[in-house]
């Protein structure tokens, strides 16, 4: 059995861990209602532009000269995975959900004979899919000199794709993120952002005259990259506060384990003391009879 | 008359919605004013242009300098969506 001091020293440590994933979760805990809070506050833009898009889409008429945003590039052979994950960890499984899902998109495609190419945001994604797709990364947006991903960051997102669309280096992409159910469930997201993925239901609602200045044409082509940050930008929120979720769930669960571990310790320590101090007892008593 | 339904809308938050007398908004083309009623319009905005609120008829406006965005004007009043407010 282990010697009292070490008993003492374990019971120390885990006490000091404990203290940390309780400061954690404290501070994940005030960062998730922020983070709620814009995500809340950017929904009505995001709902706004959707439908703004939907009633534009159903009017223009899709031809080779219109917006790769739009149409995409007539090919659907390359697959750009834009996978968002966190810069931190201490999250439990969160950044392991968005990634997974990512891997078995990527696998569905692979069997399918397309080629999958990947574009990272955030820190922790990148070495998993790395290990698991060597040479497949296109590129890594580093967010982790922002404190909170905000509208630049996902306009520089966004100018990137475009250009790299442009570029021919993708025909489709989709964008992973874990969607925020509440502070317990979070949901892996898949969404396809190139070309815009417009649903039927906002097209049938278009309707009446609409005067439209200039025309639909430019107004379609200055709303298609701003519609494509807003989805980004929408995505980072909705990651930012699931990431807080996530965090606080688990930092809470490790607090929860941590406890328990210091009273099984304690009780071990205690029994080993009283033990000690027995047996001292004996010896004394039996020193004392063979006088 | 009734009021102008108008909201103003960026990325981050919903910055107005109340209802006023008049809005003039510097649209790509030209500048125009949205009363109450107005007809269906879809217009892009001038980038650092500056819409004026009219609370109420005859008063005098409020400026608000908007960066990217663009108007919609339907039945329920008019919609701002910019990128950024000033």
């Amino acid at each position: 059995m282990a010697s009292l001091k070490e008993l003492k020293d374990r019971i120390e440590s885990v006490k000091s861990t404990q203290k940390i994933t309780k400061a954690k979760k404290m501070v994940a805990a005030a960062k998730l209602r922020r983070a709620q809070m814009a995500a809340e506050a950017a929904r009505p833009y995001a709902e706004q532009m959707e439908k703004v898009m939907g009633n534009l889409a159903s009017k223009v008429t899709v031809d080779e000269n219109s917006s790769k945003l739009l149409a995409g590039t007539g090919k659907n052979d390359t697959h750009l995975l834009v996978v968002a994950t966190s810069d931190r960890g201490l999250c439990g499984a969160f950044n392991a959900n968005i990634v997974k899902e990512a891997k078995v998109k990527a696998e569905a495609l692979i069997a399918e004979g397309k080629k999958v190419q990947f574009y990272m945001v955030g820190r922790k994604g990148v070495p998993i899919i790395k290990r698991a797709y060597p040479g497949q990364i296109l590129k890594h947006f580093d967010t982790s000199e922002a404190k909170t991903p905000g509208f630049e960051e996902a306009k520089a997102i966004a100018a990137e794709l475009t250009a790299l669309i442009e570029e021919g280096k993708f025909d489709v992409a989709h964008l992973f993120f874990g969607k925020f159910r509440s502070a317990l469930v979070q949901e892996p997201t898949v969404q396809q952002i190139i070309p815009v993925a417009l649903s039927d239901d906002a097209a049938s609602e278009a309707g009446g005259a609409v005067d439209y200045e200039p025309d639909e044409e430019e107004i379609l082509a200055e709303l298609l990259p701003r519609n494509l940050t807003t989805q980004l930008f929408g995505a980072l929120l909705e990651n930012m506060a699931s990431e807080q979720g996530a965090s606080m769930t688990a930092m809470d669960n490790a607090t929860r384990n941590a406890g328990d571990l210091i009273d099984n310790l304690t009780i071990v320590y205690n029994r080993s003391r009283q033990a000690a101090i027995t047996t001292e007892l004996i010896e004394i008593i039996a020193g004392a009879e063979a006088l | 008359m009734a009021n102008l339904h108008f909201e103003l809308v960026t990325p981050e938050k919903l910055v107005r919605s109340d209802d006023v007398f008049m809005v003039v908004v510097p649209g790509t083309e030209g500048d125009f004013g949205v009363l109450a009623n107005h007809a269906p319009v879809m217009s892009t905005i001038r980038s650092g242009a500056e819409l004026s609120v009219y609370a109420t008829e005859g008063g005098s406006p409020e400026t608000i300098t908007v960066e990217g965005g663009f108007a919609e004007v339907n039945e329920s009043g008019l919609t701002v969506l910019a990128e950024a407010v000033s």
